[in-house]
């Protein structure tokens, strides 16, 4: 029986049959190239179409980008040089290198005092965006704002040192005395802080500018770059403050409080911020006291901060609405009062919420100080368009210019966007 | 036994100001009236005194005054001997004009770059994700800067259109791309019903109106007809026939006809002149909102979870009705209220028109004018309360849309 069955079965395999390779258009380049971009009719279409249109953009930019002359004084010269052939002048950006990072009028033997507080910026902002930093940074990080105003203004070390005395004086009566209540320990606070203003203020002496260490620097002599970076941070740190009160206004039983607040923030949302740099520009300086002259640059950077305040505060407020009602209550039961809830349950969550909404608004702001040329500032736009574009040697060198401006605008904000989606992956406590 | 937060029986104290919840509150209310009013009376005492040093008043009368200037782009009757208020008229409606054509492409601009974004070809998505990412991350101001360069550095003039070797022609020889704008086709009526030119365009909006009107009572009767017998008559011939045979009756009895530009001396004559700034306006204002209205599509798309088209391919639906009956009304409702304050953002992101000198309201009225006149607080308050009405239309159309999209529940 069995040798019949061995015999009449003509093969029998012994052993697996080696794998063989899957088919040609299943695997690597070729099925990725099938699945992605030749589906079908529609997508083979698109996809021509695309490459079309990646072929026209590089045909046409990378020639005049390879071509370009970095050496030259002048369009006429960079001409000279390219004999006929397309080609980009980046010689403009060469040559007015510090006009465009500092502006015109800012003195050159100082160019070093805004490029350490650049530096020192970033050693500043460390610890705030990355919480893994040891936490003893953020110390410099107070200081920082103090020290970045004495080196770019100059000017005697006094002023700023006394509103640094000013705000350490208000946190160690907070310390002290908010504590126990945080009313006392607020409004002493600030009293505090006005009572040292007042008296260094006074104690300050006529004239200590003018043979100081950093000579001074008048605000209207800020220019280029430098002034988008000062304006944008300086207006998001404030506002940020700024923002979250007015949202806490905002939500607030008291009836009047609350008033203020949403009329406040849907007056500012309402309107373009150009109009609040015109108030700034033209409008302001009737509502200050008539013998003080408060510089432009204070003016602008008030309006924008109160522009971007509106802003923060209504992504706060949708963060604090986002909470489930249970957070609120639960810090009640606990016995905490307002301030201590706040600040211990509430805002913590709140503001990871709010995270992306903020850093969409600071995006936003940051692109939005270009705005400052249409008052005649001389930012990065209002420098190329100003005094640059209008010069004998470079009129006409337009695309390397704005180029320019894009791609430093492109960058900061790509970057802060980056940072952003890290930061939410970062704080992220829920599992997906 | 009383409970726990019985009041206590003894007087009132000056400390329960601050501690008890009772009065806390009131007491906080009263300090804040009075800071308020503290501030006011700061500001408004130092601008009388500013004012009164500066020899000034505040009085609107100027606004009859001649306003002593030309408009290029302008919508109404308007010469220099105009007052400042017919200016600042122009300049609304300058504003309104280019707010809306820029609304109209970003939304277009925006839904393409959205819906292409999530397509399943790597190339196309990556290119969207690219345009997105650049037009987002760059000032509008620069945008606006480099098209309004465009169209006036890059752009040949009319003389280049000159001669029987000119270096450009035009497009179609309808169109004229020059840098001092583009030139159009006008359409006229050479028998229209009225002498004017508006009231006959507005018999051809009255007609579309209708024919809007009658196209709704079709698709009612046919849902009728489907609910009474399940079957849904044709109606798209019917639907064509009600729009286009009305227009086109309309069109042959006031004799439509083109006007078409041509080069006359030294410039171009006849058709519509699209100014470069309007077109610089126009076009960076919707490209840089295209972007973002691009991100609210593909996040509307994408919050529909997959069940839903799932369970719509479950019921026997065909694909196009799934789209329209199912994923778009909900996306919808999530996409239109961040679209409709983009609308917002266009609007008053067009107040960069001074930049580039397309007479909106805030080159006319806060800026030539203002700086004709030194009326600057007038000035700065008109044009803030006209942003602020603007404004406030807008979202009450988002509320009023959103009350009627909301979910309704229990």
């Amino acid at each position: 029986m069995a040798d019949q069955t061995t015999n009449s079965i003509a093969f029998v395999a012994d052993g697996n049959i080696p794998e063989s390779p899957p088919p040609a258009n299943e695997t690597g380049v070729v099925k990725w190239l099938r699945d992605n971009l030749f589906s079908n009719v529609t997508n083979s279409v698109l996809t021509i179409i695309s490459l079309y249109v990646v072929y026209l953009l590089l045909a046409s930019t990378m020639p005049w980008m390879l071509n370009g002359v970095w050496n030259a004084s002048s369009l006429a010269e960079c001409r000279e040089i390219l004999a006929g052939k397309s080609g980009a002048c980046f010689a403009v950006l060469t040559e007015r290198w510090h006009q465009l990072l500092y502006g015109f009028k800012y003195p050159a033997d100082a160019y070093w005092r805004p490029n350490v507080a650049f530096v020192l910026m970033l050693v500043a902002i460390a610890p705030v965006l990355f919480f893994d930093l040891p936490r003893k940074l953020l110390l410099f990080t107070a200081v920082y704002p103090f020290l970045a105003f004495w080196l770019i203004w100059g000017g005697t070390i006094l002023a700023p040192l006394v509103a640094l005395v000013g705000f350490v004086a208000a946190a160690y009566v907070f310390q002290t005395f908010g504590r126990s209540s945080f009313a006392v320990g607020f409004f002493g606070a600030i009293a505090a802080a006005f009572a040292v203003w007042l008296i260094g203020g006074a104690l300050i002496p006529e004239g200590a500018s003018e043979n100081a260490m950093l000579s001074a620097v008048p605000s209207r002599d800020l220019g280029g770059y430098m002034l988008n970076m000062m304006l944008g941070v300086t207006c998001v740190s404030l506002s940020l403050p700024l923002g979250i009160v007015l949202a806490l206004g905002r939500q607030s039983s008291m009836p009047l409080i609350k008033w203020i607040c949403v009329i406040f923030i849907e007056f500012v949302r309402g309107v373009p911020l150009i109009t609040l740099l015109f108030v700034a520009s033209v409008m302001l300086a009737y509502f200050f006291p008539p013998e003080s002259t408060v510089d432009l640059f204070l003016r602008v950077v008030i309006m924008i901060t109160m522009f971007s305040a509106a802003y923060i505060a209504e992504v706060i407020r949708g963060g604090l609405a986002a909470l489930p009602r249970g957070q609120y209550e639960a810090a009640d039961s606990l016995g905490l009062d307002y301030p201590q809830a706040m600040r211990l349950i509430i805002l913590p969550q709140a503001m990871k919420i709010s995270i992306p909404g903020i850093v969409n608004v600071a995006v936003g702001l940051f692109k939005d100080t270009t705005l400052v040329s249409v008052i005649s500032m001389f930012d990065l736009v209002g420098m190329i368009r100003g005094p640059i574009l209008a010069s004998t040697e470079w009129n006409g060198v337009y695309w390397e210019l704005l180029g320019f401006a894009a791609l430093v605008f492109f960058v900061v904000c790509y970057g802060i966007s980056q940072y952003s989606q890290w930061l939410e992956r970062r704080l992220a406590t829920d599992h997906h | 036994m009383s409970t726990l937060t019985d009041p206590p029986n003894a007087g009132f104290r000056l400390s329960m100001l601050f501690n008890d919840t009772r009065y806390r509150s009131l007491t906080f209310q009263v300090i804040a009236a009075i800071v308020l009013a503290l501030c006011i009376w700061y500001l408004g005492n130092n601008l009388i005194q500013n004012l009164r040093a500066a020899g000034l008043n505040i009085s609107y009368s100027f606004l009859g005054d001649p306003a002593g200037y030309d408009i290029n782009q302008r919508l109404v009757e308007y010469d220099s001997q105009s007052s400042h208020a017919r200016a600042a008229l122009v300049g609304v409606l300058n504003t309104l004009l280019v707010a809306f054509l820029a609304c109209i492409t970003a939304t277009v601009f925006g839904v393409v770059a959205g819906v292409l974004r999530l397509s399943n070809n790597w190339l196309v998505s990556k290119l969207m994700a690219v345009y997105v990412e650049i037009f987002r991350n760059i000032p509008v101001l620069i945008w606006i800067i480099i098209i309004f360069t465009i169209m006036t550095a890059v752009m040949p003039g009319p003389r280049a259109f000159r001669g029987d070797n000119a270096t450009s022609s035009m497009v179609l020889d309808l169109f004229a791309f020059t840098n001092r704008g583009v030139y159009v086709p006008m359409p006229w009526f050479e028998s229209g019903l009225f002498a004017s030119a508006f009231m006959n365009w507005m018999v051809v909006l009255a007609g579309l109106v209708a024919s809007w009107f009658v196209s709704g009572r079709v698709t009612n009767w046919a849902n009728h007809k489907q609910e009474e017998t399940g079957e849904r008559p044709k109606t798209l011939l019917i639907k064509l026939a009600i729009w286009f045979v009305p227009f086109a009756v309309l069109m042959l009895i006031m004799g439509l006809s083109w006007e078409v530009p041509a080069l006359k001396g030294f410039n171009f004559k006849g058709g519509i002149k699209i100014g470069g700034p309007l077109i610089a306006l126009w076009f960076a204002l919707s490209i840089y909102t295209g972007a973002f209205i691009a991100e609210n599509v593909r996040a509307g798309i994408q919050a529909i979870s997959k069940g839903q088209t799932e369970a719509a391919a479950a019921l026997g639906l065909r694909q196009g009705r799934i789209m329209n009956l199912v994923v778009l009304p909900q996306a919808l409702r999530v996409i239109i209220p961040p679209l409709i304050s983009q609308y917002l953002n266009i609007t008053k992101n067009s107040s960069l028109a001074i930049a580039v000198g397309y007479a909106d309201i805030t080159a006319t009225l806060g800026g030539i004018t203002l700086n004709q006149t030194g009326r600057a607080i007038e000035c700065v308050l008109l044009l803030m309360l006209f942003y602020l009405t603007a404004s406030l239309t807008i979202s009450m159309v988002m509320n009023i849309y959103n009350s009627s999209v909301k979910l309704k529940e229990r």
